[in-house]
């Protein structure tokens, strides 16, 4: 309890993390109170308001079939968060328990899942991505997926790398000496200490999974029209670019602004939970 | 030395056969019968009858696998469905172009993020470290395709001075060739240039405290022979190596990149794939991808043993 109140002490003292950390909330708060925050329908089209450029009516513009580009922004917020978020749950999920039995096992097993995570490391993580997303099938909870999947052994190489070095502590001998089967050591000694490593990296990870996901939502293979999010806004603007170039400008800046954040805090976390390792 | 190439190469063995295991198994994820996936708008049984045979997927999924990695052993990665030639006539075709694209990207990468790296080091604390760390989050965290976009806003249809999209062979015509990849090639590096600043900076910041920095300055040499002779020598070698681990980054890059660009390339291909359901390209472009990323990540490994005596022994 105490070290988590000196981590969160030396966390705020990080400019740049609580930075990050407000506008993630803020991010959070308008996905969830979108129906509050939004100032419109986004699905409600306007034939009388096609591509108008920020004004106090729309304070974001409008695109291409005059649907309100603030409102759309806002509820893009909610397929971002949840792909960041989901993603790297099934990623943990799914990473954490095999990294745990690779460390913990060794031998065969370990270098079984080891060759198998090089491999999944091996092909380019958008590439792979978009491969399963093609396979599953185009929607919002198979690009989900897909990018849980291609996060994972990043998972499973980092707890697999934190047990091997834990293993050898004085507390986990001691567990050991007392006669704890392993599964018990690796789920009530182990993965306690490897927390915070899992915090850090899968801030970060919530970052590239956000970008994934707006990547295959431009490619089409993320959430489906006529649901908001941003990468698709960014593929419908780029026909539009000469004369509407603010349909380009917002749903950029959103995503730019929440993966800098996330950033931002999975940097000032490392630095927090490491003093040792400060710049 | 040739012991621990060839180590390394056993060791590439196994990952190669779970990267095609992996790549075979995508096509299992298919809903429903495979074979009427491959036939498309055909519905004639007999076809998909012959499809089945020529596939062999009338066989165990062992058995298939087997097929297939024997048909990838000999070079034959399959037909494309849609355009009817083999996947690696179509492999070879794109992959010059996403080449020139990737190295044009990793050398914007190179220049920016190692000097940028250097110098944010040796000014450490100063303004120019401050503005250097901003660059580098801003690289890592601007989406390409939204970097993309909005160059082709401001130096295309506003200024002018690039096309927005398209591509030219450097052997048809350098120059025309070059305009139409410095942007993309640019919008490519972004990323990487971000994340070498950081490595840099950091590798850069342990050789100048080292004791053979602290030495060579005791011996009286100047700021400019330390950094550079010294230093920069020994930071660079963990920077290059990742520099060559980062062409992975520059292949998923690319696949948004060329989209954007309309460029003709490895990206478009697989993009095109998708949606035009012809998985054997996508299979393919994915298992040349990651063989290209192993053979880099090997050679990276020994050029390291190669720069770095003390691995040799």
């Amino acid at each position: 309890m105490r070290e988590t109140r000196r981590v969160w002490q030396r966390l705020r003292a990080r400019r740049g993390a609580m930075a990050g950390l407000a506008v993630l909330g803020l991010v959070a708060a308008l996905a969830v109170f979108a129906p509050l925050a939004a100032p419109y329908d986004p699905a409600l089209q306007s034939w009388s308001a096609v591509r108008k450029p920020p004004s106090l009516l729309h304070l974001f513009g409008t695109d291409e079939v005059g649907r309100d580009l603030l409102a759309r922004v806002i509820y893009g917020a909610r397929a971002s968060l949840l792909a960041g978020v989901t993603s790297v749950g099934i990623a943990l999920g799914i990473g954490v328990p095999i990294g745990l039995l690779a460390g913990t096992a060794g031998g065969l097993v370990d270098g079984f899942i080891s060759r198998f995570t090089d491999a999944l490391l091996a092909c380019p993580f958008l590439i792979l991505a978009i491969a399963l997303a093609a396979f599953l099938g185009p929607s919002l909870s198979n690009a989900m997926i897909a990018i849980g999947v291609t996060a994972t052994p990043i998972f499973i190489r980092l707890t697999r790398g934190q047990v091997l070095q834990i293993r050898a502590e004085d507390y986990v001998e001691a567990a050991r000496a007392v006669g704890n089967p392993g599964w018990r050591i690796a789920v009530r000694h182990i993965l306690p200490n490897i927390l915070p490593q899992l915090l850090v990296q899968s801030t970060l990870t919530v970052a590239t999974a956000i970008i994934a996901e707006a990547s295959l939502s431009f490619l089409g293979l993320g959430q489906q029209p006529p649901a908001p999010s941003w990468g698709s806004m960014l593929n419908a603007a780029q026909r539009f670019l000469g004369n509407a170039p603010w349909m380009a400008l917002w749903p950029g800046l959103a995503i730019f602004a929440t993966v800098l954040s996330a950033n931002l805090l999975g940097d000032g976390l490392r630095d927090a939970l490491d003093p040792r390792a400060q710049r | 030395m040739l012991t621990l190439v060839g180590k390394r190469l056993l060791q590439l063995l196994p990952t190669l056969v779970f990267v095609s295991a992996i790549i075979f198994g995508l096509q299992q994820l298919l809903p429903g019968d495979p074979a009427l996936v491959m036939a498309g708008e055909e519905h004639d049984p007999v076809v998909i009858q012959q499809i089945r045979q020529q596939y062999h997927l009338d066989q165990p999924i062992p058995v298939q696998y087997l097929y297939w990695v024997r048909g990838v052993l000999s070079g034959d990665l399959g037909e494309s469905m849609r355009l009817k030639v083999p996947v690696l006539d179509l492999v070879a075709q794109k992959l010059p172009v996403t080449l020139q694209l990737a190295v044009m990207a990793m050398a914007f990468a190179l220049v920016i993020g190692v000097s940028a790296g250097v110098l944010s080091a040796v000014k450490r604390g100063t303004w120019i470290d401050g503005l250097v760390n901003v660059v580098s989050l801003w690289g890592i965290s601007t989406p390409n395709f939204w970097l993309g976009i909005m160059f082709i806003l401001v130096f295309a249809v506003n200024l002018g001075w690039l096309p927005a999209s398209g591509y030219v062979s450097p052997w048809e015509d350098w120059r025309q060739s070059l305009a139409t990849t410095v942007m993309p090639a640019f919008v490519l590096g972004n990323s990487i240039a971000g994340v070498l600043m950081r490595h840099t900076r950091s590798a850069m910041l342990q050789a100048l405290g080292s004791d053979y920095v602290r030495t060579a300055r005791a011996k009286g040499l100047g700021g400019a022979a330390v950094v550079l002779k010294h230093a920069m020598r020994n930071a660079l070698t963990p920077v290059i190596t990742l520099g060559a681990l980062e062409f992975g980054t520059l292949l998923s890059g690319a696949v948004l990149t060329e989209q954007i660009f309309t460029i003709p390339g490895f990206g478009k291909l697989v993009v095109d794939a998708v949606f035009n359901r012809d998985y054997a390209v996508v299979q393919g472009v994915v298992l040349v991808t990651a063989t290209i990323y192993l053979v880099l990540n090997l050679l990276a490994d020994v050029g390291y043993i190669l720069v770095n005596p003390r691995l040799r022994a």
